[in-house]
């Protein structure tokens, strides 16, 4: 076998170059690039509803109505505050006139007037969406317009959207309504705008009593979270296996 | 083989070729799994931005503060501290240098309804409703607002 000067340099060229690039396909990430990457993010934001404090002023969701642009006057809402009133003969009653947007200034309850010698127990639960781990809305959806974003916020996308309506029947708690003006789904987005900032979501600001908070669970050291991990609290309609993002304080077996 | 087996055919594969080919040019590039999985994170990655330019109303406590420092004063320390100021004076939006789309200029709320979202007497004992300073509406003082009297700002003042 023979071999020139020529060859030999052609071929040890060829052999470095050929070994040097897959070495440079392979690129040294930081910790933070290496999350990024795989759609990990540093915030999983949940809700923390403590029902003991919750007056039932419904200040949370008239700032949410303005704040979000929803129709101040129509019979839609993202987050609502519902009523119960357990009577001493073990009737439960429940209501949500405009989803507790004007408050409760009386105790009458679809033309029933409630003494309040009869009353046993009664209680104010806010709602809204849960930012469920499992969303069953975004499952249903056939067009990819709603998602969940890599901190666990459910969104719309009203330019995709086309109005179908199923995420709205799929949702066990009724947070997702038509949007009478854009025509299509709409929901809690968690103040997404809000929080982006570094805002609390309008409800949450708005709260006067610290009924309504939110969590960051990968923040160990955010007091809301610390609350979550170390107190007993409970989530809405456990057995759909949504695993609502909602976490309730003094819930009662009552509220469904 | 025979044109009523072949006309079909070429129909719907010419169909299926419009619906794929369509698609590429209709659905926005950056349409893509980005969340965890493509049950729940496919989505068109502009969406984010959109809902992050959604303009911002309810300013916050603190940017009140800097130019309104003698209700400020009245205010800190008094039982309705916790208040944002934003729940009876309306959203601030870009006040004080103009008025977002879909919301008023910055408007006083002092009707007799708002202070008895948390004021009226509703006879709630075991809540926490219960334990705020109430009044029955029919018999205090009937339609007239309250801040007459009490001053919103700290209501332990005389108005």
């Amino acid at each position: 076998m023979t071999c020139s000067r020529r060859d030999f340099l052609k071929e040890a060229a060829g052999t470095a170059a050929a070994s040097a690039l897959p070495l440079s396909a392979f690129v040294l990430l930081s910790p933070e690039e290496a999350r990024a990457a795989v759609a990990d993010s540093k915030a999983r934001y949940a809700f923390l509803i403590d029902t003991n404090k919750c007056i039932g002023c419904g200040l949370c969701v008239k700032a949410c109505k303005i704040e979000n642009e929803v129709p101040y006057d129509a019979p839609v809402t993202r987050n609502w505050v519902e009523r119960y009133i357990i009577t001493k003969d073990g009737k439960v009653h429940i209501d949500s006139p405009m989803g507790g947007r004007d408050g409760f200034l009386d105790n009458n309850m679809y033309g029933e007037e409630i003494d309040p010698e009869d009353i046993a127990k009664t209680f104010f639960v806010p709602k809204g969406c849960n930012h469920c781990d499992n969303p069953p809305c975004v499952q249903v959806c056939p067009v990819g317009a709603t998602y969940q974003t890599n901190e666990g916020v459910v969104l719309i996308d009203r330019d995709w959207c086309m109005g179908c309506a199923y995420c709205i029947m799929a949702c066990p708690f009724g947070a997702r309504f038509f949007h009478p003006v854009h025509k299509v789904a709409d929901k809690c987005t968690f103040c997404y705008h809000r929080i982006k900032k570094g805002l609390l979501p309008a409800c949450v600001q708005a709260c006067a009593f610290g009924a309504r908070r939110i969590a960051n669970l990968k923040d160990l050291d955010d007091p809301a979270t610390k609350v979550i991990m170390t107190e007993r609290v409970a989530v809405l309609k456990d057995l759909y296996g949504t695993k609502p993002h909602a976490f309730y304080l003094g819930l009662d077996h009552d509220v469904r | 083989m025979k044109r009523h087996v072949l006309n079909p055919l070429w129909a719907s594969l010419a169909i299926v070729g419009v619906i794929i080919g369509g698609g590429r040019f209709l659905v926005p590039d950056d349409f893509g799994v980005h969340g965890r999985n493509f049950t729940y994170g496919y989505y068109r990655l502009g969406s984010l931005q959109d809902w992050k330019d959604f303009p911002v109303k309810y300013q916050g406590r603190d940017s009140c503060t800097e130019c309104h420092e003698e209700n400020t004063r009245l205010n800190s320390g008094s039982v309705h501290a916790d208040i944002q100021c934003e729940n009876c004076h309306g959203p601030a939006a870009n006040h004080p240098d103009g008025v977002a789309d879909g919301v008023q200029s910055v408007s006083i709320d002092t009707s007799r309804e708002l202070c008895l979202r948390c004021h009226a007497y509703l006879g709630y004992t075991n809540s926490s409703r219960g334990a705020m300073p109430s009044v029955e509406d029919s018999r205090h003082r009937r339609r007239r607002e309250c801040s007459g009297c009490h001053n919103p700002h700290n209501p332990r003042e005389e108005s």
